[in-house]
């Protein structure tokens, strides 16, 4: 690994071993399946087998003879309790248990509770379902013909106009008549159909739960996987009935999330029932199947694509149409006035005038859910898109890809920066991350090597082609401003309180969640950076709602941008309030303190009196004075402690620059990802170390969509991907070693100048590597995930529908 | 969830008890030794054995040794035994080409030689490497013990010539002095089952003619694993390019793939094609013509 890191000066913040990492690599973690409770049963659910079928019967009476089986769950018995249906984060309902009909295949059907795991899977194959299959809409294109079966007959001709059945909604955004003006005087247009398919999370620790309500205080605890634990509880509440502050939702450590978390599943529900029925704990752990087919996949964009220029080359507009598949149930997690999430931010990091897109949602029968994986809200796809259009106008006016970008990014004295689409970009340097990632590269030499490899191959027909290919992409993450943005209602700002004990250690508590993040680390080293506390002295806690601040949870990059920036002005609090105490105790005038944060001892920080040497008192001496008999002003409170509500100003907008090499094999269509130049601006590098790492997962992340990770259907809808040999995540074989970079353009608004990094590689690397795929075999375009076959395909003129079974 | 059904489980303690078991329990009775099949297979619930017969104990099933001018293959061998084993590489290095490509270290520790083939998964890359060397299966039941040479051993997907109650023991593989041998595998990811993988094992004679050749097939519906057209084509001829594209041809035109997540069906052909002249070259070039 080769590059700098930069903005991590001060106590506190650089590259720590994480906290958490004692337990881990001692095997000590405590996942929710490693939750065992006294009495506690276990649940399994009935899965339907077909995609679209109706419910004729469900005989649950041989399962509930069976001498182990505690309670057999339907949707009759959920619609007894009016929870058959839920709500979904996108003003649509979801079935909790199928009454009416199935709509997709693994769709939950039955749950039963039993007094182990084995004889709970043993109940189901007693249940016995009888169903009217009925046609399939699997492919999205036909999903608005007029003879498509309508899937979602209970919205009863409420989803969409012209009778299209299966209509979620439309979208657009930017200036149509404008985009017109500019492609009408374009010199040269581009156009490209472009499939993001659906992908998947696949989370190593699949969902899971232990429900456990006890009768006598009405009161229900969930250890449940969840991303957002306050978001959730708020969602028990309201499905079960149980008023709010009777629910505690504890989430344990977290074996990876990337938005797969962030919903609510009907299992979790059906185990609040079960333990409502039973009295006893109940657990239900999905396997890895459940886990690939029901749960909230990612992408899903069919895209058509245009992009204008001038003669010079001048990227004068783009214009998007697309159709969204949302599966049977519109459940996608995103802010919820943004339909195609933050879709809108397309333009990339470019200057261009205008630009227009619309988008389209509709049904089909599978598994709902769509904003996932790590995409900071669908803009993974924006970037691709972007990303893509630009190397094929390249291609397509005999222009050099680099030399395209760098002629058209936007330069750092146009921040901020408001988009055609109208948003606002905090801070950037392109050309410079560009031009990093270039050099490291040597994009000279490697274009040299290409064009001699082809030359080879050319004259022996044997070896391999090089390809390079590139992306500069632009995040938009940290959601957000309340009034622009929320979920459900809840406006995604996040609280954070901070407490310093009488012996100057402290305690964090958080709204938001780790899934592998290292928040125990990160957090603590804010609070070290702003108090000089070291960082072993700060406790962090997170995931139980009983004993943090509410927030809206981990996802879309907004750990840092929110709760980093929440966590940061609350230590800013506890120090002013320090400044008080401090001023009593040294008897001077608060304004004459000075704060010296010190060096990270156990001592913290230490306030000085201006103009007086030798005069100062430490955080933890201030700490036990505070909380001793110490006669305060009025307006100070005794002890050491703040809490706030953060509600960001605006998105941070993370950025960087990557340059894929690849060698691919033109007999065999293989592809041999040999390099990989990551040049990232997260802004200020709290913990580099960790933001190394976000980068590592990310880019192989991008290796798998690009080459290999893919949800695919046969026409009857069943799921081709539900496993691990069929959906395929890469391993360190398929992945080079990084080769990373970071420059650092802090965010103006963020309190530390931190952006947030969590999905910039998974974004950025996708186009990064096809581009580079189709530069070795001199295709315009072919899409994702480009696997053997599917390049030697595209070698022969004929590619692949990546989105439907290989025939 | 994925948990298997009830299922009983005795420790074999030999070779007659492993064969006694089974006769007592008939076809519902599942040998495991590395289970990397059978027990995914049974928490799928696909396979719901009454009995399993756990034989890992049986060492004298293990190893790999030369023995009467036969490489002879214990079943109980691990994947990674195959892999380390010097003599195996010297002899046949088809060896270590196809158990670097199989699986991942994990499954290569304690998944076995002989547990693979008798899976007789389509795309099982010992499958074609074991028929492309004339490998002798030696197999043991209640009437003693009894060889099926490996081009006779699979009978269709998931089927093999080994009865309920007989137990593969064995490979048996002759030494064929001078000979190249190699294999090659299109997967969509390290660790993924083959795309398309060819085996070739070349002897060649003076002038650098082919006295004798075995082409393996992978996952592209050789029932036998066999390009026998192939072989047939290259007997005889000198082992060149021209040569090698003609048996290269010989195998795309005979193969059988069906269409899958892992390709259609003209590129399977392609690749049978394609892999075959490349298991040829790589395997003539290791070859010795004896006049040097």
């Amino acid at each position: 690994m080769t590059g700098t890191v930069g903005g991590c000066a001060g106590p506190g913040f650089g590259s720590v071993p994480r906290k958490e990492d004692g337990r881990f690599v001692r095997g000590r973690g405590r996942f929710v399946d490693d939750i065992a409770l006294p009495g506690m049963l276990h649940g399994a659910v009935l899965r339907s087998p077909y995609a679209h079928a109706r419910i004729v019967s469900v005989d649950t009476t041989a399962a509930e003879s069976h001498p182990k089986v505690r309670a057999v769950i339907t949707g009759e018995t959920l619609a007894a309790r009016d929870m058959a249906w839920m709500p979904t984060f996108s003003h649509d309902v979801a079935a909790v248990l199928a009454t009416d009909k199935v709509r997709y295949q693994g769709q939950e059907v039955a749950f039963v509770v039993a007094e182990d795991r084995y004889a709970a899977r043993d109940a189901l194959a007693l249940i016995e379902v009888e169903y009217e299959p009925l046609a399939p809409v699997v492919d999205a294109r036909r999903s608005l013909d007029a003879d498509a079966p309508v899937i979602r007959d209970d919205l009863d001709g409420r989803t969409g106009p012209d009778g299209r059945g299966n209509h979620v909604f439309d979208w657009e955004t930017g200036d149509e008549a404008a985009t017109g003006v500019q492609f009408a005087r374009a010199a040269h247009v581009s156009a490209c159909d472009l499939v993001y398919p659906r992908v998947h999370p696949a989370p190593l620790e699949t969902c899971g739960t232990v429900a456990d309500y006890d009768r006598i205080s009405g009161k229900l605890t969930v250890h449940a996987t969840a991303q957002a634990p306050h978001a959730h509880r708020m969602l028990y509440s309201r499905i079960a009935g149980i008023p709010e502050h009777h629910i505690r939702i504890i989430a344990p450590d977290i074996g990876g999330g990337f938005g797969n978390k962030v919903g609510m599943y009907p299992g979790y529900l059906c185990a609040v029932v079960g333990s409502i029925m039973t009295g006893a704990p109940v657990k239900w752990v999905e396997d890895r199947s459940e886990n690939l087919m029901s749960t909230s996949f990612a992408r899903d964009f069919h895209m058509h694509g245009e992009i204008a220029a001038d003669a010079d080359g001048r990227i004068l507009a783009i214009r998007v149409s697309v159709l969204a598949d949302h599966g049977a149930f519109n459940a996608t997690a995103q802010p919820s006035k943004f339909p195609a999430g933050f879709f809108g931010v397309f333009t990339g990091s470019y200057d261009i005038a205008a630009a227009h897109c619309r988008v389209t949602g509709v049904y089909t029968n599978k598994a709902p859910g769509g904003v996932a994986y790590a995409c900071s809200f669908r803009v993974t796809e924006a970037v691709y898109l972007v990303e893509r259009l630009v190397d094929v106008l390249a291609r397509d006016t005999g222009r050099d890809p680099a030399e395209l970008r760098m002629a058209n990014l936007l330069t750092p004295d146009r921040f901020p920066f408001r988009s055609a689409t109208g948003w606002e970009y905090d801070s950037g340097d392109y050309p410079r991350a560009l031009r990093t990632a270039l050099e490291m590269a040597d994009y000279p030499a490697l274009r040299a090597e290409q064009k001699e490899r082809r030359a080879a191959y050319e004259r022996t027909g044997a070896g391999t082609l090089t390809g390079i290919g590139m992306s500069v992409f632009t995040e938009a993450v940290g959601a957000g401003p309340r009034r622009l943005m929320d979920i459900m209602g809840l406006g995604m700002a996040d609280g954070a309180e901070l407490r310093v004990h009488p012996t100057g250690t402290a305690v964090l508590r958080l709204s938001c969640m780790s899934q592998g993040q290292g928040h125990e680390t990160t957090f603590a080293q804010i609070v070290s950076h702003e108090l000089g506390l070291p960082i072993d002295a700060v406790q962090v806690v997170q995931g139980d709602t009983d004993n943090t601040p509410f927030g809206l949870g981990t996802y879309g990059s907004r750990s840092t941008p929110v709760s980093g920036a929440a966590a940061s002005v609350a230590a800013s609090k506890v120090r002013e309030q320090a400044r008080q105490v401090a001023a009593v105790l040294l008897e001077v005038a608060a304004d004459d303190l000075r704060w010296d944060v010190g060096t990270g001892t156990a001592d913290g920080g230490n306030f000085a009196v201006a103009g007086v040497p030798g005069i100062s008192v430490t955080l933890r001496e201030i700490a036990l004075a505070a909380h001793g008999g110490l006669d305060l002003p009025d307006g100070v409170d005794g002890q050491l402690t703040a809490s706030t509500v953060y509600n960001p100003p605006n998105l941070t907008f993370p950025f960087g620059a990557y340059v894929c090499v690849v060698d691919v094999d033109p007999g065999t269509g293989e592809v041999d990802v040999r390099r990989f130049v990551a040049v990232d601006d997260c802004g200020v590098r709290i913990n580099p170390m960790i933001v190394e790492g976000q980068i590592h997962g990310g880019l192989a992340d991008g290796v798998g969509m690009a080459l290999m990770e893919l949800v695919a259907f046969d026409d009857d809808g069943n799921h081709l991907s539900a496993s691990f040999m069929d959906y395929l995540l890469p391993t360190a074989m398929e992945c080079p070693a990084w080769e990373l970079a970071a420059t650092v353009t802090p965010s103006p608004h963020h309190p530390l100048g931190a952006k947030g990094v969590g999905e910039s590689a998974t974004v950025g690397s996708p186009p990064a590597v096809v581009n580079a795929v189709l530069d070795a075999i001199n295709v315009r375009h072919a899409d994702m995930p480009l696997t053997p076959a599917h390049v030697w395909r595209a070698l022969q003129g004929r590619p692949i529908r990546p989105d439907i079974a290989i025939r | 969830m994925q948990v298997p059904a009830f299922f009983e489980y005795q420790r074999a303690t030999s070779v007659e008890h492993v064969v006694a078991l089974l006769e007592r329990f008939g076809p519902e009775a599942r040998i495991v030794a590395g289970g990397h099949s059978l027990i995914p297979m049974m928490k799928l619930r696909l396979a719901q054995p009454e009995l399993l017969v756990d034989v890992n104990d049986l060492h004298e099933l293990s190893g790999v040794s030369v023995v009467d001018g036969q490489l002879r293959i214990g079943a109980l061998t691990r994947h990674a035994e195959l892999l380390a084993s010097a003599v195996a590489g010297e002899h046949f290095p088809i060896l270590h080409d196809a158990e670097r490509v199989i699986a991942d270290p994990v499954v290569r520790n304690r998944g076995t030689v002989g547990g693979s083939v008798c899976q007789a998964d389509p795309s099982e890359d010992l499958s074609g490497v074991f028929t492309a060397l004339r490998t002798v299966a030696v197999v043991r039941g209640p009437d003693g013990e009894r060889t099926v040479p490996m081009r006779e051993f699979f009978r269709g997907p998931y089927e093999t010539a080994v009865a309920p109650a007989e137990i593969l023991v064995e490979l048996r593989v002759p030494l064929r002095p001078g000979a190249g041998s190699a294999y090659v595998k299109v997967d969509r990811r390290a660790g993924d089952w083959a795309v398309a993988a060819a085996g070739a094992v070349v002897s060649l004679g003076p002038g650098r003619v082919v006295t004798e050749v075995g082409i393996g097939l992978t996952a592209v519906g050789d029932a036998d694993f066999t390009a026998v057209e192939a072989e047939d084509l290259l007997r005889g001829e000198v082992a060149d390019e021209d040569a090698f594209a003609a048996a290269g041809a010989a195998a795309s035109a005979h193969c059988r793939p069906v269409a899958d997540q892992r390709g259609p069906v003209d590129y399977k052909r392609h690749l049978a094609g394609e892999l075959t002249v490349r298991a040829l070259r790589a395997a003539a070039a290791r070859a010795h013509d004896g006049t040097t």
